[in-house]
């Protein structure tokens, strides 16, 4: 039998609130200790308790990081969905599952290892609770043995999951022995799956997108954070609220920091504009829904132009929509967010690193251009664990943009808020509070000339349009500028943003396989920097590879560079589910192909 | 030194922050000739420069409507946010919040709070952010043209004969359901009454909230309004005379204890509550919800302190903030150091 040495997938289907997360995170901790590349996706419904939800892990030595569609190893716990779940595995599969469910095998092209997970947790604890979360770990303790999980690793990561707590690490190490000693016992192996120790982990982290947002707020020196809860967001604020509380206090172990729990993200957004008008950094954070409240103080802001920043983990619209599934459907609401001629600068961090790092320079750029800055993430960054180099320290001081103090007034002797003294479409800002006679102005949604007095002027308020525009072409060269692998020949691009990166990397090596040689380049910001319009420039056909349905990037593309509307395509994929490499090929392949016919 | 009489004449106009009442004026109004809420922000610039505020030290946060226009209209040296309809308490709320050291007002319209703003306003009442807010109630949207709003009395009548059936919001019942420690109602033409109640809100620890009615001249100040000039100087009832007699204030002013509560502010400062007619007691919630409820249906424009609670923990204290505005923390103070990072990342490996 050939082995599959350290790349496939596992699924894990159980039940909504039965306590599986921490054995699956136990599991997927092992094999990044053995120095193998991973990372972990859990597919869950909206629900508190009850409902299927699936966690799957992807084990792959290159590193590539996407979701795998293709099921290699199945850990069935679910009653209810064991029967779709079998259907999908592919021929050679194999499939756990737990000898208490009323399944009974009919597949003969599968490797079947049938255990019985509930009775051997009862073997650990007769509490009927505490037999439901151990059965969980029993199935850790099963693949263990069957991947060849180094004891050690498994070991390290119970510890670290129950964080010491010696009890809950006892019990566990109880379930998990029952699971070796079964499959040591009862079973032979006859798959081809394995891992290998290799020394491709070491240093780096498992962590999740919206705590390495978090992260960047905390260092970017967020002061106040508003927000109201909502899936997938939620876990943001509440790691900055723990991360706060911790690093955050003063010499009489006061807070330097507030969070408030607005009413709703109108009110979010609204505490958001008037700490940012008064001077501190602050942040929100939400998804589609709260986006669209936030739609009116979006367009004051960028009028008045009053920093902030919001954080949108997209997830599937519109509406409800699939609260707890992912998609990249905000990026057109968010690019022009309200009424008017608005446009705001939009980050799109792709990997947990660029989260934290973008949490940063978004208080930065928010302060330097005086406008709110989104960063748009989603659910499968978010709220899923990645595997990353540790975060680097920033090196760069804060930049709080153009504020005047008393003595700069005092020095220059005359103050218009909105006057374009520098040219470069950002005027200067006085803070409330600042003692010096000239420092006060009146920032109003209604229009206002340089002097921020009302005006209805129509030379006036155009001249105001102007500048704000003048001021986002200043900021085309001050957003991170996109990423460029070449590995084309002028031939195609490829073009993607946040989340869709992983896919579309994977991608790359499968099309050259196939011999499409693509360049690719990966957008990170709003507006769009003019790299953007050389990489179409330069290339006869751009695929532009985005998770919603109608080709939002692609829309926003075709209106800023109408010259290369023509050679623009989409690939799209708006299921829910994180992207897969496999999804991005076919449709390229196939383009590809009607183009070469 | 000598001194001329003309420049003794002009010191004697100068507060004890050496300024004189053209320095608490604003720009020009626009509002309708008559309109309640022009009176209104000439009592905010005699309590302000009464007092001896340094205008640069206040934020004034509005909303939309023609009342949410008036922070143009006073205090000039003083930055000011006019935001979008009904969201002043929000905005409010974040500025304070950043920068404790501001003295916060926000005027906003019957429309903008008990309207669109309800909710945001009643959370601010909840959250006690420590700030001035005043509505200037007319019992309709002035600035789109006369439609009620939802403080207009059942049975009141549109100017075009329309009847208004549904029952009002009352926001100081509101204000005091919902924790608010300082709540008061006054009427835009008694600049006796009104001016020491802005004054004390000024020196209250907390929200201080006031519903001021504020004919408009325009839209709602016809027979068979219950806003008009007319209807309220039929109906109002002042609950007491009120004084206020400022911390600073070296002489100490003579009242009769037989008829004047005098009532002590965080700072030092106090109001006089001189007894009229009846007996009100400011202190009771309960009585003070009763006796609201009681004048609605009698119809009486009760005005005065309604309520009045100085041990009420305001945000800032709920949140243990630290005493420094969060806008004077420099990056030492909110960025952690190095260690402080390889930490965190050792809890992800
Ligand atoms: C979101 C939104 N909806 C509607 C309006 C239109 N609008 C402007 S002012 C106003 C009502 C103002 O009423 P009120 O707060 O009582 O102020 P007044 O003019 O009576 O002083 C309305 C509905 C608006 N500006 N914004
Ligand atoms: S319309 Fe009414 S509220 Fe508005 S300015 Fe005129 S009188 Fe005042
Ligand atoms: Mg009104």
């Amino acid at each position: 039998m050939d082995t599959t040495l350290n790349n496939f997938t596992i699924q894990v289907a159980t039940v909504n609130g039965s306590g599986s997360q921490s054995a699956n995170l136990v599991l997927l901790r092992s094999i990044f200790n053995m120095g193998i590349p991973c990372n972990g996706k859990n597919l869950f419904p909206s629900n508190i308790a009850g409902l299927p939800t699936w966690f799957t892990i992807r084990v792959d030595e290159r590193g590539y990081a996407c979701r795998r569609k293709d099921v290699d190893i199945c850990v069935a716990m679910n009653e209810n969905t064991i029967d779709a779940d079998v259907n999908e595995l592919a021929p050679g599969s194999v499939l756990i599952y737990n000898e208490a469910l009323s399944y009974r095998p009919r597949r003969e092209d599968l490797v079947v290892y049938p255990c019985p997970f509930t009775a051997l947790a009862g073997k650990v604890t007769t509490e009927p609770k505490l037999k439901k979360l151990l059965t969980n770990m029993v199935y850790v303790g099963l693949l263990q043995e069957l991947l060849g999980l180094d004891p050690v690793a498994v070991e390290q990561a119970v510890q670290k999951q129950f964080a010491r707590k010696a009890k809950a690490v006892s019990l566990n190490l109880g379930a998990l022995k029952e699971g070796v000693a079964f499959a040591r016992e009862k079973l032979t192996k006859r798959d081809a799956f394995k891992v290998e120790r290799r020394d491709l982990t070491a240093g780096k982290i498992l962590i999740e997108g919206n705590a390495a947002s978090a992260l960047g707020a905390l260092f970017g020196g967020c002061t106040v954070c508003a927000w109201y809860p909502i899936t997938p967001s939620s876990s943001l604020p509440e790691a900055f609220i723990d991360l706060a509380g911790k690093h955050r206090h003063d010499k009489d172990g006061k807070a330097t920091y507030a969070v408030i729990q607005a009413e709703d993200e109108i009110a979010s957004l609204g505490m958001v504009l008037g700490a940012g008008w008064a001077g501190a950094r602050a942040m929100t954070s939400t998804s589609g829904p709260g986006i669209s409240l936030m739609t009116e103080f979006a367009g004051l802001a960028y009028f008045t132009e009053t920093p902030g920043v919001v954080f949108d983990v997209q997830r599937a619209g519109p509406s409800t929509g699939l609260p707890t599934r992912t998609a990249q459907g905000d990026i057109l609401k968010v690019a022009c967010l309200s009424h008017g001629d608005t446009q705001h600068i939009v980050l799109m961090p792709a990997s947990v690193e660029e989260c934290f790092t973008f949490g940063m320079e978004a208080f930065d750029l928010a302060d330097r251009f005086q406008t709110p800055v989104f960063v748009l993430t989603d659910l499968d960054l978010g709220m899923n664990v990645w595997m990353s180099d540790p975060f680097r320290y920033p090196e760069k001081p804060f930049d709080r943009g153009k504020v005047l103090s008393a003595s700069d007034l005092e020095r220059i002797g005359k103050f218009e808020r909105y006057r374009d003294v520098d040219g470069d479409g950002i005027p200067y800002r006085t803070l409330p509070g600042n003692p010096h006679p000239l420092a006060s102005w009146f920032a109003r949604g209604s229009g206002h000339n340089e002097a921020a007095q009302y005006t209805e002027k129509p030379a006036e308020y155009k001249r105001k349009l102007e500048r704000l525009a003048r001021k986002f072409e200043t900021a085309k060269s001050r957003v991170p500028a996109p990423i460029v692998k070449n590995g084309g020949d002028g031939e195609v691009g490829l073009l993607a943003y946040g989340t869709s990166h992983w896919a579309v990397l994977e991608s790359c090596d499968q099309l050259a396989a196939l011999g499409v040689k693509a360049d690719y380049a990966r957008l990170r910001a709003l507006p769009l920097p003019d790299a953007v319009e050389q990489f179409l420039a330069s290339h006869r056909r751009v695929y532009v590879v985005e998770q919603n349905q109608s080709g939002q990037m692609m829309a926003l593309l075709r209106m800023h560079f109408p010259a290369h509307a023509g050679k623009l395509r989409s690939i799209l994929h708006y299921d829910g589910m994180p992207l897969d490499a496999a999804t991005v090929t076919e449709q390229i392949a196939a383009c590809e192909k009607e183009s070469a016919n | 030194m000598t001194t001329t009489p003309v420049a003794e004449a002009t010191k004697a106009n100068l507060n004890r922050a050496g300024l004189d009442k053209a320095a608490y004026k604003g720009s020009k109004s626009t509002l309708c000739a008559g309109c309640g809420h022009d009176a209104i922000t000439n009592h905010i610039i005699t309590a302000f420069y009464e007092l001896g505020v340094e205008p640069q030290s206040v934020a004034k946060f509005s909303g939309i409507g023609c009342s949410s226009k008036t922070p143009a209209y006073f205090l000039s040296r003083s930055c000011g946010f006019n935001s979008v309809h009904g969201r002043m308490p929000a905005v409010a709320t974040g500025a304070l919040t950043a920068n404790r050291q501001l003295i916060g007002v926000g005027v906003s319209g019957d429309g903008d709070s008990a309207s669109i703003g309800l909710n945001h306003m009643c959370q601010i009442f909840r959250r006690n952010v420590r700030m001035l807010y005043i509505v200037e109630n007319n019992g309709v949207y002035g600035l789109t043209k006369g439609q009620f709003s939802a403080t207009a009395d059942v049975g009141s009548r549109q100017k075009g004969g329309a009847l208004n059936d549904y029952e009002p919001i009352d926001t100081c019942a509101l204000a005091i359901e919902l924790g608010c420690g300082y709540v008061a109602r006054s009427f835009s033409g008694d600049g006796k009454q009104l001016v020491p109640l802005l004054k004390g809100a000024l020196s209250h620890n907390g929200l201080a909230f006031i519903d001021v009615i504020s004919p408009c001249v325009t839209f709602n100040n016809h027979d068979g309004s219950t806003k008009s000039y007319d209807f309220v100087k039929e109906h109002d009832i002042r609950l007491h005379e009120l004084g206020f007699v400022p911390h600073y204030e070296e002489v100490s002013v003579e009242y009769d204890e037989g008829t004047t509560t005098r009532v002590d502010l965080p700072d030092g400062s106090y109001l006089t509550l001189k007894k009229l007619e009846r007996t009100y007691d400011p202190f009771d919630k309960r009585s003070a919800l009763s006796t609201l409820a009681a004048s609605r249906a009698s119809n009486e424009l009760l005005t005065g302190l309604l309520f009045l609670d100085e041990n009420r923990p305001t945000l800032d204290q709920r949140m243990k903030l630290t005493e420094r505005p969060l806008i004077e923390l420099t990056e030492a103070d909110l960025r952690p150091g190095r260690a402080v990072l390889e930490e965190i990342m050792e809890t992800y490996r």
